[in-house]
């Protein structure tokens, strides 16, 4: 039976690596760090980070993805594309439950495609594309596209497209449903108590659909407002694994050399976040390309990177980070040469007009960074002026285009068509939106390949648009982009193989054990 | 005058008080004359412990600052906004106080429910309301500052005018049909300046606290480097690297200290009467 062996090859390859590891050892309580605490559990009306975090755990997706991006089975267990790329079906997995005992089936994951697209701006935008979802009988589901759409099978992870219990949500009010507080998923970890400010507890599903899984007992997710007192429960052994973004930077070099502490920046490969300053493109000295360039040259990125994130993270070359798919480094380079930026200032005619400058108001290191980039800047001659304001009120200034340079980070899940094109494309230029193409770029040819790219096939097609729009995108700099970030995930080497999937923590906990 | 500076140099309060004050006002003026690169510029590898380096005597900050030159160009925007702040809190405070203590009556009564109405406020909360509000620069800063500590000084020179306006010299001055303005500029002002000189210099010492404690939260000047931002930038590495923190620490209190030196140094002076019961 073919599909059969499809199933078996794509267990393969999601197994491969943990098969390779000790045998895992059943039992233990893990406590971890969420950072800030999540406004809400339900994860298909809440997407915070935090909340993805913790839900990941207790809901599932139809596909699960690895670091490197390939999507692998979880409700779904095997699912084929027709020829003209514009149907997909999903076999779903049978003898799955719901926390409560019930059974899954495709009419929970019609249902929550109804739901999504009302409460989750990400997937209303991804399910876009769908014409038609069809379920023929209780364990098949059939998507078909109006046209075919290159990212279709990298948007069904967990936090983008959770599938919640029909049967508990059907004709309710769904903002007000009691099981908002109480999620009830199919995941290998169930809710059991929330005691605000302090932690929530996540207990094992003993009815998990992946035989032997999982292996922990319980999870107690602290929670901790203060930076450094996170770092001093995790000193003291109070919690054992910090995830990326709960301590700051410069702690992470000395929470690392700990004893029996591990760290990897694995587990963030579906974000993919990227750093970049957001440069006006509409007036003022910026609108000219070659002062655009020589931002490029004059800021030291590796000195950023070394320095200001403990030499986490990469230097970016490109509007994609390289992790994304079709990302090529065969562009444009901009090396830090001070000498080359003064020529191109100098050439573009650029006589000392103040440039505002908005740092990003997510703490310390961020701090830092705005002051090294405007003495980099200065350094070359720009007259810079950093404009001190709050998370919202930057956003404001962003979103109302009331700005020349300013600092922000963007997630990219996976594909240029879901996370990169975004931020270039004209069509997507909108007063008063942050995050979307707020630095006023308009350039019709690379209009043209995000759009031709997003629906071309075969991938070869996509990849050859896409590196000719990353080449174009360098040469112009509409944006200026700094680094790749990681947020290391800090915990101790007794806790194994929690990060093993592209989105890390987030649904780590399915396969992690103790090693006690 | 002469008899002024006789006693404020036979107080040792006095004497050490305008040491410091000198010594930092040179270093104000004339420090960012030695150090023509700018404290912002990363100099040396990050966090370089002090006195290992000639050239970075005070060590590096997180980005490889140089210490001791923040503390130079700190200098001078400590000292600025002390005494800026504290001259427009003076020129808004001694004409509302003496207004309202040669007046008398309902201008009296108005103009004091209005300084109320500033003192009920807790001083810090409301500077910190204002910047915020007025996005943090030094005009902001120095505004706020401003703001929150003229009430005291009018309430002191009301004070001082209240019971100066009865003196017989002040009477003889409304006889002979002088105009208010007059009376007030030169029979009554002159007179009632010596406690608010004292006030004064202690006005300043509490605005460069002040000044530190916004920029430590902050609220400072994102493109001036101060002694308050130091502190602040580097409290949350003070386990790897207290030098960062300490040594404008430690210019604060110097000069906060001279400060108050001089505050009761002056207080010695100008009353020596007092002084003398007092020893």
């Amino acid at each position: 039976m073919p599909k059969r062996v499809l199933l078996g090859l794509l267990l393969a390859c999601g197994l491969a690596a943990p098969a390779l590891a000790q045998e895992p050892k059943t039992g233990g309580v893990i406590n971890a760090v969420i950072q800030p605490e999540p406004p809400g559990l339900m994860l298909a009306q809440v997407q915070n980070g935090p909340t993805q975090m913790v839900s990941g755990n207790i809901f599932e997706g139809l596909l699960r993805y690895s670091p490197k991006l390939e999507p692998l089975p979880e409700l779904a267990e095997s699912w084929s594309v027709s020829e003209d790329a514009k149907t997909y079906t999903f076999k779903l997995k049978k003898g799955v439950t719901w926390h409560d005992g019930k059974p899954f089936t495709a009419a929970d994951v019609l249902f929550s495609m109804e739901m999504l697209k009302q409460t989750h701006a990400r997937a209303r935008t991804n399910l876009a594309q769908v014409d038609k979802i069809e379920t023929p009988d209780d364990y098949t589901v059939v998507f078909t596209l109006k046209q075919p759409f290159g990212p279709f099978l990298g948007i069904f992870e967990v936090g983008s497209m959770p599938i919640v219990p029909k049967h508990l949500y059907e004709g309710t009010d769904w903002k007000t449903n009691p099981y908002n507080n109480a999620p009830v998923g199919t995941g290998p970890f169930m809710f059991k108590e929330w005691q605000k400010g302090s932690f929530i507890r996540l207990v094992k599903n003993p009815n998990y659909h992946e035989k032997g899984k999982p292996y922990l007992d319980e999870i107690y997710w602290q929670i901790i407002p203060d930076a450094a007192a996170r770092s001093v429960a995790y000193e003291t052994g109070k919690v054992d694994v910090l995830p990326g973004g709960s301590v700051e930077n410069f702690d992470v070099p000395r929470l690392s050399k700990l004893k029996d502490t591990c760290v990897t920046g694995a587990g963030w490969e579906f974000f993919s976040p990227l750093a970049w300053l957001w440069l006006n493109n509409r007036q003022g000295p910026l609108a000219d390309k070659r002062v655009r360039q020589a931002v490029m040259y004059a800021i030291d990125r590796d000195f950023a990177k070394d320095v200001i994130w403990n030499g986490l993270g990469k230097v970016a070359t490109g509007p994609s980070a390289s992790t994304i798919k079709y990302y090529t480094d065969d562009v444009k380079k901009y090396p830090y040469d001070p000498a080359k930026a003064k020529a191109l200032l100098k050439e573009a005619g650029y006589k000392g007009e103040k440039i505002r400058l908005l740092p990003l108001a997510y703490g310390e290191t961020w701090q830092r960074w705005g002051e090294a980039v405007k003495q980099n800047l200065m350094d070359v001659g720009m007259n810079i002026e950093t404009i001190a304001t709050d998370v919202a009120g930057g956003n404001q200034k962003i979103g109302d285009w009331d700005y020349d340079i300013a600092f922000t980070y963007l997630y990219q899940y996976g594909d240029p068509a879901l996370g990169v094109g975004r931020n270039y494309i004209s069509s997507n230029i909108a007063k008063g939106q942050v995050f979307n193409n707020v630095e006023g770029y308009s350039n019709p040819e690379i209009d043209k390949l995000f759009a031709d790219g997003a629906v071309a096939t075969p991938d070869s097609k996509r990849k050859e648009l896409y590196e000719k729009a990353q080449k174009i995108l360098v040469e112009d700099v509409p944006v200026a982009w700094m680094l790749e970030l990681q947020f290391p995930t800090i915990m101790r080497c007794k806790v194994k193989n929690l990060i093993t999937t592209g989105i890390g923590v987030n649904d780590g906990f399915k396969d992690a054990w103790l090693d006690k | 005058m002469k008899q002024f500076w006789k006693s404020m140099l036979k107080s040792p309060s006095g004497v050490i008080g305008l040491v410091i004050l000198l010594l930092a006002i040179t270093i104000a003026v004339f420090g960012p004359m030695l150090f023509p690169n700018s404290p912002w510029r990363m100099v040396q590898r990050p966090f370089l412990p002090p006195f290992t380096l000639g050239a970075v005597p005070l060590g590096t900050d997180a980005l490889g600052r140089d210490v001791f030159a923040g503390m130079i160009f700190g200098a001078r925007v400590s000292l600025l906004v002390g005494l800026v702040s504290t001259l427009v809190a003076l020129v808004v405070g001694i004409p509302i106080g003496a207004m309202a203590g040669y007046f008398g009556g309902k201008v009296d009564d108005a103009l004091m429910r209005f300084t109320e109405f500033f003192q009920t406020i807790p001083s810090f909360a409301l500077a910190i309301m204002l910047v915020a509000i007025l996005q943090p620069s030094i005009y902001s800063i120095v505004a706020s500052i401003a703001v929150v500590s003229w009430p005291p000084v009018a309430r002191l020179v009301r004070g001082e005018v209240l019971s100066l306006r009865t003196r017989e010299y002040v009477q003889a001055a409304v006889v002979t049909g002088q105009s208010n303005t007059w009376i007030i500029l030169r029979e009554i002002l002159p007179n009632a300046l010596s406690p608010v000189i004292v006030l004064a210099s202690l006005m300043v010492a509490t605005a460069i606290l002040l000044e530190s404690s916004l920029a430590f939260l902050g609220l400072g000047d994102p493109n001036l480097i101060s002694w308050g931002y130091m502190v602040g930038a580097g409290r949350t590495v003070i386990r790897q690297a207290w030098w960062i923190t300490v040594f404008p620490g430690v210019a604060i209190l110097i000069s906060v200290l001279g400060l108050n030196l001089i505050g009761e140094g002056l207080n010695d002076a100008l009353n020596p009467r007092l002084s003398r019961e007092g020893r």
